[in-house]
């Protein structure tokens, strides 16, 4: 690595969307020091559908709030969509997280008093630019996610896998360029959880970028790719070879 | 900046719990109402007080003796030595006095025709109503020359004349006050209700002095040519405090008070006497405003203790609104809204209540009701206000909320 602070094309299939260089996280608890990032070097380019892994503790879900601009790395530089995060400030950042990033929780996070299209349309309210009509946008991505005939029920008349799509459908919202989702199906039954990771198949063909954190093969079966992590590094980095969806669900 | 979140989000939050609403907003409620009962009856009072002065005059001072102690008994006012007409006469080559007047004043038993009416009547000199700023409406005033001839003639005030007269046609008339024939020469203006100052000062006869004091009130045993009271009006240019400490020294003279002694008559002010009173209505005023003061206050931390609780048992919701986009300042918004929200919904409620306590103090006090939109504004600020400053903090707090433990928290 000549220079370790500009992100190369390591995978060829695109510029990448994400990059990560020597990238450490590291919490104080006490007098005890844990490292749960430790010099990640990666990149993800644009159109990949990428499956991070790992048994819990492995700094996963560190990655995961770097790159969802959610934290700030303690060293190490990170770019999304080619913007060093480094000298972003907080407004900044979160307009990146409004604009180009697009979350799905494993606990759904939908406001309860509000229906699902009020849920939808609720990252256009915190939009900068104006998007035209809210309404009309995110009653088609409603449809999209299939709950077309849903969109003025609320949280508790929907059912697990029917949330999940409604929070999909509001990370759909401001049409991101990546989809960033940490246990997307932790709470779901098998079938829901195949009705979802084809959902995001279909989103990841449409062009948008997906990261999926999870921790069942099954679910990182789907991706074109899965990374491994352990205590805080890159285990294993590999382009799966028979992706689960060729052969039908 | 999309208001419409915040506006949105603070009346689902208000709405969502509308007890615990209701009790954050219960000392706003008070605080407003106390606002607004405050500054109507301190609005009240100086229109009242306006009034007054205007009706009486802000130039008039009024002699009357002083109360007699008999064997350590107060006799209570006016009990004292009357002045004399020489006093008046005196008093009347003063250079600032504009206008002097003696009187006496008997409760009166008038009969007219087709009615009879109890009332008082007063005895003047031709200055009286000029003194008075008090002018005959109809008919004319009596002379200096009926005064002195003591002619039996005399003007009614409004409220004798209706009662007397209800067909109207007084002038001309006679009446019988305590038995003397008296023919009505003119009616008074009306000087209204004028509270605590002897109720209606309407309801009256203005006569001569000499006629009322040899026909009705009698002389006084050992005072010839007595008057129960002086009225001066001080010529313009001259200093009514002034002409007030002169009077006074004039006086101690023609009584025959020793330096040291005290006075044994007393020297009234009136715009003084009204404005004393001004400043009894402003304690109460002031005593109110504390009131409202301390519980805007405490309704304010109320508020913000609320807030406080909403912020903490919204963390994750807040965390939500971050990860998808949201900044501080928007989330600084939205609570900053829901606290005013609150505040001005309590100021509301607040301010019906407070009207109708203006209402009650209206109706017992006996004063007009003054509601302005100054008022309600005023009310309705402090209510914003108390929203927007107890507000902040929480609303501070929720926008520094790191968005990762936001998120975790449960």
């Amino acid at each position: 690595m000549t220079n370790d602070k500009t992100p190369n094309d390591k995978i060829a299939t695109g510029r990448p969307i994400i990059s990560c260089r020597d990238l450490s996280k590291i919490y104080t608890m006490g007098d005890q020091e844990v490292r749960a990032l430790d010099g990640v070097d990666l990149d993800i380019s644009e159109g990949e559908f990428v499956a991070i892994m790992g048994p819990s503790g492995s700094g996963k879900s560190s990655l995961m709030n770097l790159i969802g601009a959610l934290d700030r790395p303690t060293s190490g530089e990170m770019w999304i969509n080619g913007r060093a995060l480094s000298d972003m400030s907080r407004d900044d950042l979160a307009d990146l997280r409004n604009e180009t990033l697009g979350f799905v929780f494993q606990q759904f996070n939908l406001l309860a008093r509000q229906d699902a299209l009020q849920n939808v349309r609720l990252p256009l309210r915190y939009a900068r630019k104006d998007a035209g009509d809210d309404e009309a946008r995110a009653k088609a991505c409603l449809e999209m996610v299939g709950l077309g005939d849903r969109m003025d029920h609320r949280p508790m008349q929907l059912s697990g896998g029917q949330q999940q799509r409604v929070a999909i459908a509001r990370a759909l919202a401001n049409r991101p360029r990546i989809l960033l989702a940490d246990e997307p199906t932790g709470a779901l039954d098998t079938k829901t959880t195949d009705e979802i990771m084809h959902l995001m198949q279909d989103l990841n063909r449409q062009g948008i970028t997906v990261v999926v954190i999870t921790h069942e093969s099954e679910v990182a079966a789907y991706a074109s790719r899965q990374i491994h992590f352990r205590d805080g590094r890159i285990e294993s980095d590999s382009a799966h070879p028979d992706l689960k969806h060729a052969s039908g669900a | 900046m999309k208001f419409g979140v915040a506006t949105s989000s603070a009346a689902e939050a208000l709405f969502s719990n509308p007890l615990r609403s209701l009790l954050t907003m219960l000392g706003i409620i008070i605080g407003v109402a106390s606002v607004m009962v405050m500054m109507s009856i301190g609005e009240g009072a100086k229109a009242q007080i306006d009034k007054q002065i205007s009706s009486v005059g802000t130039n008039v001072l009024s002699l009357r003796p002083g109360n007699l102690n008999r064997g350590g008994r107060n006799l209570g006012g006016s009990s004292g030595r009357p002045f004399t007409e020489a006093d008046v006469t005196a008093l009347g080559e003063q250079p600032f006095v504009q206008a002097v007047t003696g009187t006496l004043s008997q409760s009166a038993n008038a009969v007219a025709e087709e009615a009879n009416w109890v009332t008082n009547i007063q005895g003047g000199d031709a200055s009286y109503f000029e003194v008075n700023n008090w002018r005959a409406a109809e008919g004319r005033e009596f002379t200096a020359q009926e005064v002195q001839g003591g002619a039996t003639v005399a003007l009614l005030g409004p409220t004798a004349a209706k009662n007397l007269f209800p067909d109207g046609r007084a002038i001309g008339q006679r009446i019988r006050v305590n038995g003397v024939p008296i023919e009505v020469i003119g009616i008074l203006e009306s000087k209204g209700q004028s509270g605590g100052m002897g109720g209606d000062r309407d309801d009256t006869i203005v006569a001569p002095l000499g006629m009322v004091r040899n026909r009705i009130t009698g002389g006084n045993r050992w005072v010839s040519r007595h008057v129960s009271a002086i009225q001066i009006l001080v010529r313009d240019g001259y200093d009514v405090l002034d002409a007030q400490e002169e009077t006074t020294t004039l006086m101690r003279e023609r009584r025959k008070i020793a330096p040291g002694e005290q006075d044994n008559f007393a020297v009234v002010n009136f715009a003084d006497m009204i404005k004393q009173r001004a400043a009894a209505t402003e304690t109460m005023s002031m005593l109110l405003a504390f009131t409202a003061a301390v519980s805007l206050i405490v309704g304010g931390v109320g508020v913000m203790n609320i807030m406080l609780v909403s912020v903490t048992e919204r963390t994750r919701e807040i965390g939500l609104r971050m990860a998808i986009g949201a900044r501080g300042g928007d989330i600084l918004l939205q609570f900053l809204f829901e606290a005013i929200a609150l505040c001005t919904l309590g100021g509301l409620i607040g301010m019906a209540m407070g009207w109708v306590g203006v209402f009650v103090y209206a109706q017992v006090a006996n004063s007009p009701m003054m509601v302005s939109p100054i008022i309600i504004a005023t009310a309705l600020g402090a209510a914003a206000s108390v929203g927007l400053i107890f507000g902040f903090f929480p609303a501070r707090r929720a926008a520094q909320l790191d968005p990762i433990q936001a998120l975790r928290h449960d």
